[in-house]
């Protein structure tokens, strides 16, 4: 390949460049990264943010990128969140009695141009949704208030301009085949355990039943059966584990947002957003069983879930989507107050 | 060249006449199966002949039962996608073969609820119990001293612990762990977080002691030998019997290090300890846990293995809602 001189002169002048080109490739790759870092900054900076007393470790790591990522439109905001239709908007047909104004912001916020301009299942569903959003403002302020009076939950905070919001969820049922009991629900990767082979049925179980979330014991030694259920089992313990997977995602936090994690059970050890959680859940319970699980009926079959058929239900990130203060804590309520009086009045 | 046979990667490889090992009595080959062969693959990470391989009773019986466990597990797992490879392969990291559901406590469970798991858990049980009589036999059969049987013993205790002794104790085979990759470790943090933080499980911290220690020790003592080699170091049986420099100096290196050495023929009873007591004292961690203890971080604060924290906690610690960062 090379000329015969080419060679002959390489085997008569034996030399180690790889030493030496290790020694300067490694030096000048660290200058580069060096430069690139100083010139261009972090490209995973983090940011934390402390929830407990000092010394326990307790802190809410982000990166920076997906933190800034979340600020919304200003501008979407300064106009909460309404785009002006196209066109001319079909004609109020069936006033829900809020006022143009809001219902022009519905169709917004749903995207659902018509919406209370026909005698469609979204117009019927509407009635009951905006029941659903004054009972929240009216009876859950401690929860929907809990980042500021003011704050509030619309149609928007589930919604997202979108006709069916994107945290809702439907029942499983059985996930493994030729399986009952435990080994039924668990081990695949859902949405609803998470993508963990944790139990899929956590959801089910805690936010449309009632099943006790608590597994531990409150003294060093308790007596009872796990045959019996008189004490939680691993498989329980699961569950609640799944459950929490669920609140962590839904709301980009992890364990010591609420709890401090050597004592997960100690009431004393909490933080104040685990109250906020637990009325959470007493709230979600209450929407499901009084305002969703009710539209099955309304529904037509494809808005209903593909295993079960049953109504979409909310849970955690239905209205969270990711962040601890759903639409960054935007000040709904002062723009449409409406909202927060049950009857509208 | 002795240089270049100095690494995990052996370069320089001898293949020769295949090694038979000891002449017991004339019966070379008696109960050996398989001629031997080499190979170069295997030759660059240990010893490139494989064979002859006595299996006897203990190992057939041993390699018949496992292999039917594991074909329980699988097939199992196969059944729950529907008998999809592809899903079967996409989901196999998640599929497990699950212990059965708590109401049916130690009785038998029907087949799709457990009933597989006990049947898969019996032919485990006795494929690993008769390798272990296997371990013995070999030993026997070589004069040799019992150390891998008793070894290999304390591993089955923590393995019979988690799977017979704390089941039974408990009243319910639903307590035994999954069989299935992350199954096994869903079962393991949901244990520590339900019995009240397993950090504070004076079992648990000593085992986590001597595994930690055991990996300290492997690496002290690997480097040990191969830094004295060239004196000979690696002859350790030799150096047990008749001390030589090697054995001087690698002694005065941990002398003047930290004052204290341990003996050529000591150090390998040191790793061996250390090796056997951390299943040992797991296992005895956690056939307390549920048993005798329900919560171990109000043990540790009642018997003063943990501190009571006085720190402020809750909601005095704080003046108003934090988490508002968007």
């Amino acid at each position: 390949m090379f000329p015969k001189w080419f060679n002959k002169w390489n085997a008569d002048n034996p030399t180690d460049v790889f030493g030496p080109a290790i020694l300067i490739g490694s030096l000048g790759g660290a200058v580069f990264v060096a430069i690139m870092l100083i010139t261009w900054g972090q490209p995973y900076a983090t940011a934390s943010q402390q929830s407990g007393p000092r010394g326990t470790g307790m802190s809410q790591t982000e990166f920076v990128r997906a933190l800034a990522a979340r600020k919304a439109d200003p501008e979407m905001a300064a106009a909460n969140y309404v785009v002006a239709p196209e066109g001319e908007a079909p004609a109020v047909e069936y006033d829900p009695g809020l006022g143009d104004e809001l219902v022009t912001a519905m169709r917004s916020w749903t995207g659902i141009p018509n919406l209370f301009a026909e005698d469609n299942y979204q117009t019927n569903v509407a009635y009951l949704m905006i029941s659903m959003t004054q009972f929240l403002n009216e009876e859950y302020g401690y929860h929907v208030n809990a980042s500021g009076e003011g704050v509030g939950v619309t149609c928007y905070t589930c919604h997202r301009g979108q006709p069916v919001p994107n945290g809702v969820w439907f029942k499983l049922g059985a996930v493994n085949e030729a399986a009952s009991g435990w080994s039924a629900v668990q081990n695949r990767a859902t949405m609803q355990s998470q993508s963990t082979s944790l139990p899929s049925n956590a959801l089910e179980s805690y936010l449309l039943g009632d099943e006790v979330i608590q597994v531990h014991d409150l003294e060093s030694r308790v007596a009872g059966s796990i045959a019996e259920g008189e004490v939680a089992s691993i498989q329980q313990t699961e569950m609640t584990f799944s459950l929490m997977n669920y609140y962590d995602n839904s709301l980009g936090v992890n364990c010591v947002f609420c709890h401090n994690s050597r004592a997960f059970y100690d009431g004393g050890q909490v933080t104040p957003q685990w109250a906020t959680a637990q009325v959470a859940r007493e709230m979600v319970q209450t929407l499901n069983a009084d305002y969703l699980v009710p539209l099955k009926d309304t529904l037509p079959d494809n808005r209903l879930g593909p295993i079960m058929g049953d109504a979409p239900k909310a849970g955690c990130l239905t209205c969270h989507q990711g962040q601890n203060r759903p639409v960054n804590g935007h000040l709904w309520l002062e723009a449409y107050p409406e909202l927060a009086t049950i009857g509208g009045g | 060249m002795i240089v270049e046979y100095q690494n995990i990667f052996n370069q320089v490889q001898v293949q020769g006449s295949p090694e038979m090992g000891t002449d017991n009595e004339n019966q070379m080959m008696k109960e050996r199966t398989k001629k031997p062969f080499f190979s170069t693959l295997v030759g660059w990470v240990g010893n490139a002949q494989i064979g002859p391989i006595y299996l006897g009773w203990t190992g057939l019986v041993s390699l018949f039962t496992g292999i039917l466990a594991l074909n329980i597990i699988g097939l199992n797992m196969l059944a729950q996608v529907g008998w999809s490879i592809p899903e079967f392969l996409r989901q196999l990291f998640w599929l497990a073969l699950e212990p059965p559901s708590p109401e049916y406590g130690l009785s038998m469970p029907p087949l799709d609820d457990g009933g597989w798991y006990i049947i898969a858990s019996m032919f485990l049980l006795v494929s690993v119990m008769s390798w272990w009589a296997r371990t013995w036999f070999l030993a026997e059969q070589h004069k040799m001293g019992k150390h891998i049987f008793w070894a290999f013993g304390a591993a089955i205790w923590l393995f019979l612990v988690l799977g017979l002794f704390r089941p039974v104790l408990m009243g319910a085979w639903s307590e035994a762990v999954p069989y299935g990759i992350f199954p096994h470790l869903d079962w393991t943090t949901a244990f520590s977080i339900r019995y009240g933080n397993l950090y504070y499980n004076p079992f648990h911290a000593l085992s986590i002691v001597f595994l930690y220690g055991s990996v300290l020790l492997f690496a002290m003592h690997g480097a040990t030998i191969l830094a004295v080699t060239r004196f000979g170091g690696d002859r350790e049986l030799e150096q047990i019997y008749d001390r030589g420099t090697a054995t001087e100096r690698a002694a005065l290196f941990w002398r003047w290090t930290m004052g204290f050495n341990a003996t050529m023929e000591g150090i390998h009873r040191w790793a061996w300890w250390f090796a056997v007591l951390t299943p040992i004292t797991g296992g005895i961690g956690i056939l307390l846990t549920g048993t005798v203890v329900d919560n171990w971080f109000i043990w540790a604060q009642e018997h003063n293995f943990a501190p009571e924290y006085n720190g402020d906690y809750g909601y005095e610690a704080y003046d108003t809602q934090f988490g508002q960062e968007g």
